[in-house]
């Protein structure tokens, strides 16, 4: 098959699917210190989903988060440092440290903010996309969620709106077949998500949200289908989490080897390059190369986190109106 | 007196009136866990409130849900309406924001808008509060919203045994009825009396007796105020403790009495401070205990602004036990 994307362009996907895994991968090695305040909801397994939507898009799009939001900001452009230092609660925080693992936002990549909220964040991207309509540009927004926030009644009517609207938005859901400890099959009454999307009035389709190409493909058919003024789309991905819900769950509910399966048969990054090497689209060193960058990166980012200065207890009460 | 944790007084009181009313289901997200997984059913709940509820009760009554808030309270309620006592669990107040017209316009509203033709004995439990770094969206309090509402009961349990004893009035209660269970809570330990125990609703707890000043303290509070008040005692200060145990309904009389004890107030919440309840309590007391107040009333809350995430932050977002010595002696400087 000819080359889908440029070498730049995939080794840029790789370094950002790589920064992802790497960057959970430190977080999980690091909440047993004890110095990462609150809950943290790991993306690792997932980064295919992240990096294969946001790659589609421009930088002027803007993408809605999740609880498990920190592979959406890193694939749209937030930076490793100024994360991990939200993340730690330290004044160098994209948020001030007033946000935390649940909402990170970087308004100036298109990041509209993780959120704490299950459901919260698709009625956002119904209306960034009104915005965008109304205001005549072709950007356009995605509202990221899981299988379990599909069955809540926000989404619902975040979908109906959009369809109705025909505003240039789309809805992803990150199948990873389980939301907290119930399973998918369980949550989602209807047998196929896509067909309940579908539903609505808008295409919607299943990808495999481990092949970083098959994302990509269909992601940028309804992103280009969304710029033309032809209203909303739904997009499924299954995947599967490699960690706990949050830092620190026991995952009784999962089998004894399930994980260890999934990480042989479902890493998005081996799939990804196994693809690139094989078909020679890329060096095993030039992968290896950008790995390297990238755990020197985030060691410094942690090292740093770890030494940045705390919040002034005087932002306590700013950024709100408050006479008290 | 047998001693427990919060968590497991909390859990003596759902399993003993489940026993004894097999109307009594509960919904939620995760409440029995893992349906449909590849691993273990029956986790116990988010916060472990449900050990083996699943085993002894079946799926019938602890009932695993979607992600639907809306529905879940809805459910609940329009079970209650037709011979259930269902307990609908919300996993942390802050989200309430998805179900607050099934609360708010459904269920609070029945008896009385449909001219007492029906009751609607739906208890609706939710974990609350700041001290864990969660974040905005999941530290908040939120009953001083709900005790806005009329006919809605809200109970705010302080102690191990306030919890076992108000959870069990609240499910033979007729009425709707939500349950505060602090976060921050849930390891305390403390005497619980074993077997049935019901607390009334509107009736505080004097906790602490003094002379100089009265602390009315809500939820978590009433510990930071008991720590407080050890400090100031060292002063000679002695001060009463009044935990209000519901907010709706509020008992004044107890409160109006101790303030016209000691002639001065000081009311601790962890909530936002506009259009509280600590708000409505110092203005109980400035309407009808005026003349018994020697000092200004001072409130120890929250600043009015969201829970910050940052652990500094937060600390300091929250009233402790020094705030509350403060505003203690404060009032009896004037
Ligand atoms: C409104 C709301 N309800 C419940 C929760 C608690 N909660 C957080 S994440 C989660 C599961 C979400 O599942 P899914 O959408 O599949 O996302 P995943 O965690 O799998 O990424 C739940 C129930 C919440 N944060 N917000
Ligand atoms: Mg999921």
């Amino acid at each position: 098959m000819s080359q889908p994307l440029s070498a730049e362009q995939l080794l840029g996907a790789w370094r950002r699917m790589v920064t992802i895994r790497e960057f959970e991968e430190r977080l999980h090695r690091e909440m047993p210190k004890g110095m990462i305040p609150g809950f943290t909801h790991l993306y690792s397994g997932q980064e295919a989903i992240a990096v294969g939507v946001c790659d589609t898009l421009d930088r002027e799009d803007v993408i809605v988060s999740t609880h498990r939001g920190h592979g959406h900001c890193l694939a749209k452009g937030c930076e490793v440092k100024p994360m991990m230092q939200e993340i730690y609660g330290r004044a160098g925080g994209l948020c001030g440290g007033k946000g935390g693992s649940m909402h990170i936002a970087d308004f100036s990549k298109g990041m509209l903010g993780a959120n704490g909220i299950v459901g919260g964040g698709p009625p956002l991207a119904t209306g960034a996309a009104l915005a965008f309509r109304n205001l005549g540009n072709r950007r356009v927004s995605v509202g990221f969620g899981g299988d379990g926030s599909a069955n809540q009644g926000t989404v619902f009517e975040a979908m109906n709106m959009a369809v109705v609207l025909k505003v240039p938005t789309l809805f992803v859901f990150e199948n990873n077949g389980y939301s907290e400890n119930t399973a998918a099959d369980y949550a989602i009454g209807a047998r196929d998500l896509a067909e309940r999307c579908a539903a609505f009035g808008m295409p919607a389709e299943t990808g495999d949200g481990t092949d970083f190409f098959d994302v990509y493909e269909r992601t940028q058919r309804a992103v280009e289908r969304a710029r033309n003024g032809e209203g909303p789309s739904s997009l499924v991905f299954t995947c599967t989490r490699f960690f706990g819900h949050f830092e620190g769950d026991p995952q009784k509910y999962r089998a004894a080897d399930e994980v260890d399966t999934f990480r042989q048969t479902m890493d998005c990054l081996s799939k990804f390059r196994d693809r690139v090497t094989g078909e020679g689209w890329l060096e095993e060193a030039a992968l290896q190369q950008v790995h390297d960058e990238v755990l020197a990166l985030i060691d410094e980012a942690v090292e740093e986190a770890m030494a940045a200065p705390l919040p002034d207890l005087a932002t306590l009460t700013t950024d709100v109106y408050t006479t008290y | 007196m047998p001693v427990m944790s919060y968590r497991e007084a909390l859990t003596d009181a759902y399993r003993l009136s489940m026993r004894k009313d097999p109307r009594v289901c509960i919904l939620g997200e995760d409440v029995a866990g893992g349906a449909g997984a590849s691993g273990q059913r029956n986790i116990g709940g988010i916060f472990g409130p449900w050990p083996d509820f699943l085993p002894e009760f079946g799926e019938q009554r602890m009932i695993d849900t979607p992600i639907s808030e809306s529905a879940i309270v809805g459910t609940a309620v329009g079970a209650a309406l037709c011979g259930l006592r269902p307990v609908a669990e919300i996993m942390f107040s802050d989200f309430l924001g998805l179900c607050l017209d099934q609360i708010w316009n459904q269920a609070a509203k029945f008896r009385y808008m449909f001219g007492g033709q029906t009751s609607c004995p739906v208890v609706i439990r939710v974990n609350t509060g700041a001290g864990m770094s969660a974040g905005s969206q999941h530290s908040q309090t939120g009953y001083g919203m709900m005790t806005n509402i009329p006919g809605l009961k809200v109970v705010v349990p302080a102690s191990p045994a306030d919890v076992k004893g108000l959870v069990m009035t609240a499910i033979e209660d007729p009425d709707p009825v939500i349950i505060f269970d602090h976060k921050s809570l849930f390891t305390d330990k403390g005497e619980v009396p074993e077997g049935e125990f019901y607390l009334p609703f509107g009736e505080a707890e004097l906790v602490r007796e003094g002379d100089d000043c009265t602390i009315v303290a809500i939820s978590r509070m009433v510990k930071f105020s008991q720590k407080a008040a050890d400090a100031l005692a060292k002063d000679g200060i002695s001060v009463d403790i009044v935990n209000p145990r519901t907010l709706s309904p509020l008992d004044e009389e107890t409160i109006l009495e101790s303030v016209e004890h000691t002639g001065r107030l000081v009311v601790v919440d962890e909530s936002n401070p506009r259009c509280s309840a600590a708000t409505d309590i110092a203005a109980l007391v400035a309407s009808k205990g005026f003349s018994s107040l020697k000092a200004p009333i001072e409130m120890v809350t929250a600043p009015h602004t969201p829970p910050p995430f940052a652990p500094n932050l937060e600390r300091a977002y929250l009233p402790g036990p020094k705030d509350i010595e403060a505003a203690v002696r404060r009032t009896l400087k004037g």
